[in-house]
């Protein structure tokens, strides 16, 4: 098989370079970004398009997918697949694969570095000590993370990591899921908002679907309160940022620590000037050793597409 | 001989469960105020500001003299000196040789911190002066930063909070930064704050080494003998043991040069346990790959040139800086003033 003649579609430039290079030698890479008229592709290449390569930013919409007729894989670098048209792949029987779990531990990581750094306020101390003003005074007291409850939305992979990182700061973990489970010792709360009264540090970590689109609401924000913090590693449309924003900037709630926006690379200005809050460019499983692990995962499903053997991570 | 009546009502209230109670209260209450008489009298120096609670308490309980309050520090002590049986000391500014000397009448040095680096315990020991720290109440929150440090220099959380604010996301991604989970740890001194720091630190799957002055039989982590070998062996090495003549500049530039250009130097001990120019160089010329400092040889003095790296995340000795463990260990200072005051044993004697 020359698999240099196979088209593979790549739908935005992804770091580090390494995938881009290794699809570039082995496939007849097409740069999806290089055309600022996407018609301009597609029109001409459709018909030896036989993968796409996406990610959490631009994945494959049916837009994408009808442009397409030879499509016979997605193989997305990304965990989250709601830029995907799953629907639309399952009836065109067009495979899709993902990377799980390699981005469990640095999205846990991350989770839990924000708890960190938001009850701690490591970042502002870290900008008080470089502006010079630890000569004037020292910095002021913060508050403590050992022992806190930690309510975890979504005990999948990710959530589970959390809660195993979390118990080692002795906090009691209680989670909330579509149904409980059967093998964990941890506290299950039948709503979110149940959950948000009983806990004192929120993370989201489930899946983003139509039933978890705000699932952080005004009245959950309410009930984690003006003590409480919200962690979101998930995706920015879990939370109503409309009602964060209002609810940070009026006190109403303690604090955030966010890795994810409803519009990215959009955030609210409004929360630039707070101090109770660390504010992060989705950086979930941006690590150099997760990201070459993904694309050797995307590498090595794509060849065992072409080589019709069993793709390593399907989802479809 | 007939007592009179009320008498007899009086001891059948006190011979009863609910009489003996109240009996017991009363002599409490009683004790309390007597004890609190005793107290109020006794005088107590504070080195510097360091618990607006702490101060109060102590300006309640105690007759409160204030080191920082007078200018001319040496006259303020020798008009006062032999009024003070007490010194409220910490991380800052301790009870050195001087001080005490100067203090005649010195009973005990209640410290409100767990270093003791900054009292003169040899002389302490001498004068049979009776100290006492604040360990255990702190120990969880320095852990805390500890992780805290090692994520947010690994994961360059300071760096990507600020490119966010700053409108820098707009035209870029944030670059990838390195992960922690599975990075080894190796941990200079296994006490109390050591092994929570490795408690925490396993759970993120990191293999734990240490290094301490003997082998400690109860711990399930790799001891290495040299704090040389342990930074050969180790992605992140962590200060977490006593400031000590020993164990000053104990990482040192052969230390450091064993860490290496992909290792992580995370110090929230003491700022002399790291020979901080050679800290300074390695970093600026690439030698090491990053640090997360909480402490420094100069405090507040920090070199500036650290603050152009983006791989160092400083932190101004904010340790056990929380509003709940301020006031434990505020909590644990009163209790063992109060406890030599009153004859009772200490809380938490060193000497």
């Amino acid at each position: 098989m020359d698999s240099n003649s196979i088209g593979v579609l790549m739908t935005c430039p992804m770091s580090p370079p390494y995938l881009e290079q290794e699809l570039d030698r082995r496939y007849r890479l097409l740069r999806f970004w290089k055309f600022p008229q996407k018609s301009e592709l597609l029109k001409p290449h459709s018909q030896e398009i036989r993968a796409v390569v996406g990610n959490a930013t631009i994945g494959a919409n049916a837009e994408l997918i009808d442009a397409l007729p030879k499509l016979e894989i997605v193989s997305s670098y990304s965990v989250g697949l709601d830029k995907i048209d799953l629907a639309k792949c399952k009836e065109r029987g067009i495979k899709v694969t993902y990377t799980p779990d390699l981005i469990t531990d640095d999205a846990a990581d991350l989770g839990i570095a924000l708890i960190l750094a938001v009850l701690r306020k490591i970042c502002g101390c870290d900008l008080f000590v470089r502006r010079g003003l630890w000569k004037n005074g020292d910095f002021q007291l913060t508050s403590k993370f050992t022992g806190k409850s930690v309510g975890i939305i979504g005990l999948g992979r990710i959530g589970t990591a959390i809660a195993k990182r979390a118990e080692a700061f002795d906090c009691p973990i209680s989670y909330y899921s579509r149904s409980e489970k059967a093998d964990t010792n941890y506290k299950y709360y039948p709503s979110v908002i149940d959950l948000a009264s009983n806990c004192q540090i929120l993370v989201v970590a489930c899946s983003l679907t139509p039933e978890t689109r705000h699932i952080i609401n005004r009245e959950v924000i309410d009930a984690l309160g003006p003590k409480g913090v919200l962690i979101n590693i998930g995706r920015g449309p879990h939370v109503d940022e409309a009602e964060l924003v209002s609810a940070l900037v009026e006190g109403r709630l303690g604090g955030a620590g966010l890795d994810v926006f409803e519009n990215e690379p959009e955030a609210p200005e409004e929360l630039f000037g707070l101090d109770n809050v660390v504010l992060l460019p989705h950086v979930g499983s941006g690590t150099i050793e997760t990201r070459t692990a993904m694309a050797d995962l995307v590498l090595g499903n794509l060849e065992a597409h072409f080589l019709n053997k069993p793709l390593l991570t399907p989802v479809v | 001989m007939r007592w009179p009546s009320f008498f007899h009502r009086r001891r059948r209230k006190f011979s009863s469960p609910q009489g003996r109670n109240q009996n017991l209260h009363r002599a409490l209450r009683i004790l309390s105020v007597v004890s609190s008489k005793l107290m109020e009298n006794k005088g107590v120096l504070m080195t510097c500001p360091m618990s607006s609670y702490l101060e109060e308490q102590l300006q309640k309980r105690f007759r409160l003299l204030k080191l920082w309050d007078s200018q001319m520090k040496a006259d303020f002590l020798k008009q006062n000196s032999q009024l003070i049986s007490a010194v409220v000391g910490n991380t800052v500014l301790g009870a050195d040789s001087e001080l005490i000397d100067s203090l005649p009448n010195l009973e005990i040095v209640s410290s409100n911190s767990v270093g003791l680096d900054k009292i003169d315990l040899v002389k302490c020991k001498e004068r049979g002066i009776r100290v006492t720290n604040t360990p255990d109440v702190l120990t969880d929150d320095v852990a805390d930063l500890a992780i805290g440090l090692a994520l947010a220099t690994l994961r360059k959380i300071s760096v990507a909070d600020g490119f966010l604010r700053n409108g820098l996301w707009k035209n870029s991604d944030f670059g990838l930064t390195t992960k922690f989970s599975g990075k080894s740890v190796g941990i200079l001194g296994l006490g109390r704050i050591g092994s929570a720091i490795a408690k925490r630190a396993k759970a993120f799957g990191c293999p734990i080494g240490y290094h301490s002055r003997s082998r400690k039989p109860n711990a399930n982590y790799k001891y290495y003998s040299s704090v040389i070998d342990l930074a050969a062996n180790c992605q992140i090495l962590v200060v977490a043991c006593a400031l000590t003549d020993e164990t000053r500049h104990i990482v040192n530039r052969e230390v450091i040069d064993a860490l290496g250009p992909e290792g992580i130097l995370i110090n929230i001990g003491r700022g002399p346990h790291v020979d901080e120019p050679e800290l300074v160089s390695a970093l600026v010329e690439g030698r090491l790959g990053g640090a997360g400092l909480d402490v420094y040889e100069n405090e507040p003095e920090i070199p500036e040139k650290l603050f152009q790296l983006q791989n160092v995340v400083l932190l101004s000795h904010v340790g056990s800086d929380t509003v709940a463990t301020c006031k434990a260990m505020a909590d644990l200072v009163l209790a063992n003033l109060e406890a030599h005051f009153l004859g009772k044993p200490l809380l938490t004697p060193v000497v």
